[in-house]
């Protein structure tokens, strides 16, 4: 596939840490628009690879390309939260000290630097647009509370909320339903398929159920390379991911 | 500005008008009443307060930073003494020909070393507008030099604070030495005038007083507008979560920068008033200890919290007063006994408990007045439950 439509492409990228190859000649290539489900075992390399998408951690060798053309490798987290990739911790990390609304507020698209923010106004649109988020992840009715009361399946969404606030191209959300409900699930398979509507996300995920929900193109991580790639059914009939998952 | 506008909330504007009463009051009541009448202020009690106002401001600048940032930062008394310093270079320059040795431009201290004419960076500051500008540029510049480093290089936690008292050390044994054009150990003192106006006069004193006071209160309106603009939510949210901001594409290193050189200017002022209402400053003020000390007022205050240091300096700062005067030996034990227990049992400060337990008591009592409302209407068809769960709301 070319690079020059693809939202996301990695090509033959490898990382070690202290000998271990955690990332092993991985490559993956993403469409603009498309949402990807990413699974693997334990130790698969699901989050470094996550780590080396928003420059957290530098790949030892190989291409990270966003948007056909930018080379990620050049740029630091804040560059790459600006060039419009978002990422969801695997652990909730809302703002807990601060109000749920303020939470969207500081995540809301728009300058920053710190004068900005000193001199910073409440614009009508940025208020219609917060109502809009709040409503989207069901805590409208909770907008003046401290996010440290959230339950975790709401802080979950929270986060999710403050994604969509930065307006990126590429979501990139790790373990999304850790911990919820059944309930909490099935509404958190509808919220990232209605981002999926607009924008491309990548969805690191251990429950096969979820997996299913959200009904999209399923890659299979293993020892940092790519196992198998291809819908749900296909992957999980593949005889080496059965192995990886349920043998040994 | 509308900037400021956002400085006056309810507790804030509270802080600067019984400020701007006390910077009125103290010196009518020490001027225009005879020494006999029992509500003269004394010299030595408008001297005392008048310091104490420039701690509380000193206090205020480090909760900026600690309390709301989450830089504890171990040489705050390194800006206050630099902004001490300066104040006392335009005090020195202000002697004139009236020191011991006479010589119109040198200060004493620089003829007794023999020196034949004055260092650079003693120039222009016989000129109070430049000794001014000199208070907030040089703690400005000294922190935002230290800042782009140790932010830039992500220091963080315990290791920050130990390069900042490391800073403040380094600091205090450079102005110890003679040939630094400090005055070495002995500092600078000795003033003669303030802007042309005895220093030892009464209504000077009264008017440094008062100025210390406004100033104070400037700071509270300024780190209010600040603690409640978008800005000041991402400097707390800095502190909570550093490597959360940056996937949202903020730099927290320049938001600490920020804050960081706009509290040490703050401390700076702090320290040049300071300075004439003293009488002099003198390399101790660089001192560790002192920063440390800082740091347990606006702690026992409350830090991240605006009143919180200011209540910290004054109450400390007069219970070191009274004990050094009482039990001289024992005050340090007492400060650090003072500094245990608050950690220990009143982790918030004096101000940050209180806040939080009026708090839970209005969310207690607007539990109970809802579970008395839907009470009082049992027969309301929409909500059968509500009774219940604001009785258990009131239980909590």
């Amino acid at each position: 596939m070319s690079r020059q439509n693809s939202i996301l492409y990695l090509d033959g990228v490898s990382v070690s840490f202290d000998g271990f190859k955690a990332i092993n000649n991985l490559s993956l290539v993403m469409q603009a628009g498309e949402m990807r489900a990413i699974i693997g075992p334990n130790g698969a390399g699901k989050t470094t690879m996550m780590d080396i998408i928003t420059g957290k951690t530098r790949p030892d060798e190989g291409e990270v390309y966003f948007d056909g053309d930018i080379d990620l490798t050049r740029h630091d987290e804040s560059e790459i939260a600006q060039l419009g990739i978002g990422r969801k911790f695997q652990k909730p990390t809302v703002f807990e000290s601060h109000t749920v609304r303020d939470n969207i507020v500081m995540a809301l698209a728009g300058p920053r630097s710190a004068t900005a923010a000193l001199f910073h106004r409440e614009s009508a649109e940025e208020n219609a647009r917060i109502g809009s988020i709040l409503d989207q992840i069901r805590l409208a009715d909770r907008a003046g509370e401290f996010a440290a009361n959230l339950s975790h399946g709401q802080k979950q969404w929270l986060e999710i909320g403050m994604l969509l606030a930065q307006e990126p191209k590429l979501l990139l959300v790790d373990e999304p339903v850790a911990g919820m409900t059944d309930a909490e699930t099935e509404e958190t398979a509808r919220l990232l398929r209605e981002i999926a509507g607009t924008r491309s996300v990548v969805v690191v995920e251990h429950d096969m159920h979820f997996v299913r929900q959200l009904g999209v193109k399923v890659t299979c991580l293993h020892e940092g390379s790519v196992l198998a790639e291809g819908s749900l059914d296909h992957v999980s009939a593949d005889e080496r991911v059965i192995e990886v998952y349920l043998g040994r | 500005m509308r900037f400021l506008a956002g400085g006056f909330d309810r507790l804030a504007t509270t802080i600067i008008v019984v400020l701007c009463i006390v910077a009125v009051m103290v010196p009518v009541l020490h001027l225009m009443l005879p020494p006999s009448s029992p509500f003269h202020v004394q010299t030595y009690l408008v001297a005392l307060i008048g310091k104490y106002l420039t701690y509380a401001l000193l206090a205020l600048a480090l909760d900026l930073i600690w309390g709301y940032c989450g830089i504890l930062s171990l040489g705050h008394g390194a800006f206050f003494a630099l902004g001490g310093y300066a104040m006392g270079m335009y005090l020195m320059r202000q002697i004139g020909s009236r020191g011991v040795y006479g010589d119109p431009v040198l200060p004493d201290f620089m003829v007794f070393l023999n020196w034949k004419e004055l260092p650079w960076f003693w120039y222009g500051l016989d000129q109070f507008w430049f000794a001014a500008l000199m208070i907030l540029a040089v703690p400005g510049l000294l922190a935002f030099v230290f800042g782009w480093f140790a932010f830039r290089s992500r220091v963080t936690g315990v290791y920050l604070s130990i390069i900042s008292q490391a800073l403040t050390y380094a600091l205090m044994l450079a102005f110890f030495r003679n040939n630094m054009g400090f005055g070495g150990n002995n500092g600078l003192t000795d003033f003669k005038d303030v802007l042309g106006y005895d220093i030892q006069a009464a209504a000077t004193r009264s008017a440094l007083f008062a100025a210390s006071a406004l100033a104070l209160a400037l700071g509270v309106l300024l780190t209010t507008a600040i603690v409640r603009s978008k800005f000041g939510k991402l400097l707390v949210a800095t502190r909570d979560a550093e490597s959360r901001m940056r996937f949202l594409g903020y730099r927290p290193e320049n938001m600490k920068l920020v804050a960081f050189t706009f509290s040490a200017m703050m401390a700076g002022v702090a320290g040049a008033l300071y300075v004439p209402q003293v009488g002099i400053i003198n390399p101790g003020e660089f001192a560790p200890a002192n920063s440390i000390e800082v740091v347990v007022w606006t702690a026992v205050g409350g830090r991240g919290t605006i009143l919180g240091p200011i209540v910290g300096a004054l109450l400390v700062n007069g219970g070191k007063s009274w004990f050094t005067g009482a039990l001289p030996e024992y005050w340090l034990f007492a400060l650090g006994g003072l500094f245990v227990a608050v950690t220990l049992f009143l982790p918030r400060g004096i101000v940050g408990t209180a806040q939080h337990g009026w708090a839970a008591l209005k969310a207690r009592r607007t539990a109970a007045r809802a579970a008395a409302s839907s009470q009082a209407r049992p027969a309301d068809p929409t909500s059968p439950a509500a009774p219940a769960t604001a009785g258990l709301a009131a239980a909590e």
